[in-house]
């Protein structure tokens, strides 16, 4: 058996028709879409394509789409273009405490420039509570930011009752949507948001490449300023070869998903399900149902992420940790600590990630080689001796 | 993050590894809320210490420095033992990567307490590793974190403050 690559969320390999598109286009195609000669305007021509097949997969209409350069781009651009959209009308935002570094970020850098941020609370399982998020608006709150579904632990928010909320108060939403397109489906008339990020490398594009829905008439202003692209809304030549790339992943993703997904989500409940049967005190993360069906974190009592996701990898099993550990800071995720979880059980949590390739035989060979290494550093950690 | 083979030997083969039960000496740091802990147990005879063993809760840089250091203090006197540093344990792991440096830090420290327990020991003090342990695992920043500069509280994973904004420099973060 070859590699073990479950580790999709940090990015998918190419599908390979996307492969195979954006190889005809670095081989065919060049050109600024902007140009109005023949050789511009078929770049223009498979932009506007790309642009209709990222529309599809969230229900969006084309105009409502910016191509940006990723996720955190993205966010990004919906969080300070909010703010600075409506630096006149008010002063305050509403995230969680479980965003990802792209929102908790951005959110940093406003403070800065006097915005007020205010950050929800999450229970156990992550969910965010939308009578607080109506709790939290005041006359000068412009934004709400909730994201679709938590990159760390999968659980997926109340988003479309949370959206309502922002309607009825006339207050914007955005939501982090990166780690569900593609994977679930997601609609943005029916969850009713103003603004939704999504990148391609989540379901097999290209990494580089991403987009912001912008409902029209949401008051976004640009991130990058300069030219004209994207409808005045991110100035910049396009990355035609990656945006050809991310037209066709969406494309594909909307083909597979119905076959994909309920495969997906029996080998994750097959993993999760052994590893509760195989390893004493172990936890699952995240909400038990309402959860990406992709991904399974797990926080493995008595023993540290690093040292088990280095001794997966010498196995050929390739998977992430959220272990601040690994980041170059001791930090335990701020995620999971939102969920209650204490630093030590924190710091032994693994993340898996399936993809559309991944198969019953390298679930049951995870299942087969990782208890005796869990075994093995629980024997070597003073915490366990001490638990006994 | 990329180790060299040396701290990737000794992460997958750890020396060393369990502990003495009826050890002269025991050094335990570290702690669980700052990702490592690790306790040396140690056997002396005649000056020398004649056996040693770790156990740790830590990343996999500090498994292998768990397992080099009780490979440098084997057969060594306590003086030779005391002498060894943080950077010697880097060095004869073939370097660690700089946010992995602290693990050093904590083979050099364990060992070093595990020497002066053996002594307090001998010099018939007695020792309260019950209350070092329960500190060691609730960790030292009972106050918890602040910001330097609102004195505000802060959460200990907040990157920065919730009412100035300022970057917190977190005491486990370095």
């Amino acid at each position: 058996m070859g590699l073990i690559y479950l580790d999709h969320l940090s990015g998918t390999p190419l599908h390979p028709r996307v492969k195979e598109a954006m190889i005809d286009c670095i081989q065919n195609v060049f050109g600024n879409p902007v140009s109005d000669h023949q050789v511009g305007q078929r770049a223009a021509a498979l932009l506007e394509k790309a642009r209709a097949q990222v529309a599809a997969l969230i229900n969006a209409d084309p105009s409502e789409i910016v191509f940006e350069s990723c996720g955190t781009e993205s966010v990004n651009h919906a969080i300070k273009g909010v703010a600075i959209g409506l630096r006149e009308k008010g002063r305050r935002i509403i995230t969680t405490n479980i965003e990802h570094k792209s929102v908790l970020n951005s959110l940093r850098t406003l403070r800065l420039l006097d915005y007020q941020v205010t950050s929800l609370d999450v229970d156990q399982y992550g969910l965010v509570d939308p009578a607080q998020v109506e709790k939290a608006i005041t006359p000068d709150t412009i934004l709400v930011s909730v994201m679709l579904a938590n990159n760390e632990i999968g659980t997926i928010e109340p988003v479309a009752d949370i959206a309502r909320i922002c309607k009825k108060h006339k207050v914007i939403f955005h939501t982090d949507a990166v780690d569900a397109v593609g994977v679930i489906p997601v609609d943005v008339q029916e969850l009713g948001v103003d603004l939704l990020s999504l990148a391609a490398n989540q379901f097999y594009g290209p990494p580089g490449v991403g987009a912001l829905y912008i409902r029209k008439g949401t008051p976004v202003w640009p991130l990058l300023d300069g030219g004209a692209q994207e409808n005045k809304r991110r100035a910049g030549t396009e990355n035609l070869f990656g945006i050809v790339g991310m037209g066709v992943a969406a494309e594909v993703a909307q083909e597979e998903m119905p076959e994909r997904l309920p495969r997906i989500t029996r080998l994750r409940d097959k993993l999760r399900d052994g590893l509760k049967a195989r390893i004493p005190d172990i936890i699952i993360n995240g909400h038990p149902t309402r959860c990406l069906p992709h991904l399974l974190s797990v926080s493995i009592k008595y023993i540290e992420g690093e040292s088990l996701m280095l001794m997966l990898d010498e196995e050929g099993i390739e998977v992430a940790t959220r272990s601040a550990c690994a980041s170059g800071s001791l930090r335990a995720s701020h995620v999971l600590i939102a969920t209650g979880l204490d630093f030590a059980t924190a710091q032994g949590t693994l993340l898996f990630s399936l993809g559309r390739d991944t198969t019953e035989a390298e679930i049951d060979r995870v299942l087969e080689v990782m208890p005796p290494i869990v075994q093995t550093l629980r024997e070597m950690s003073p915490l366990y001796k001490k638990a006994q | 993050m990329a180790y060299s083979e040396i701290v990737m030997d000794h992460f997958k083969n750890p020396r060393n590894v369990g502990e003495i039960p009826d050890a002269d000496g025991v050094g335990e740091v570290g702690n669980p809320v700052c990702g490592d802990m690790m306790n040396v147990y140690i056997k002396v005879r005649d000056n020398v210490i004649e056996d040693v063993k770790f156990k740790t809760f830590g990343c996999g840089a500090a498994i292998a420095v768990s397992s080099m250091i009780t490979t440098l203090a084997k057969g060594k006197t306590l003086e030779e033992a005391m002498k060894i540093t943080n950077k010697d344990v880097a060095e004869a792991l073939g370097g660690l990567p700089k946010n992995k440096l602290h693990c050093s830090n904590l083979g050099a420290d364990a060992l070093h307490a595990a020497i002066k327990n053996y002594l307090d020991r001998k010099a018939g003090k007695i020792p309260d590793l019950a209350k070092d342990r329960e500190e060691h695992i609730k960790g030292g920043g009972a106050e918890g974190c602040y910001c330097p500069y609102c004195h505000k509280e802060a959460l200990e994973e907040a990157p920065f403050c919730l009412f100035c904004g300022a970057e917190i420099p977190h005491e486990h973060d370095h």
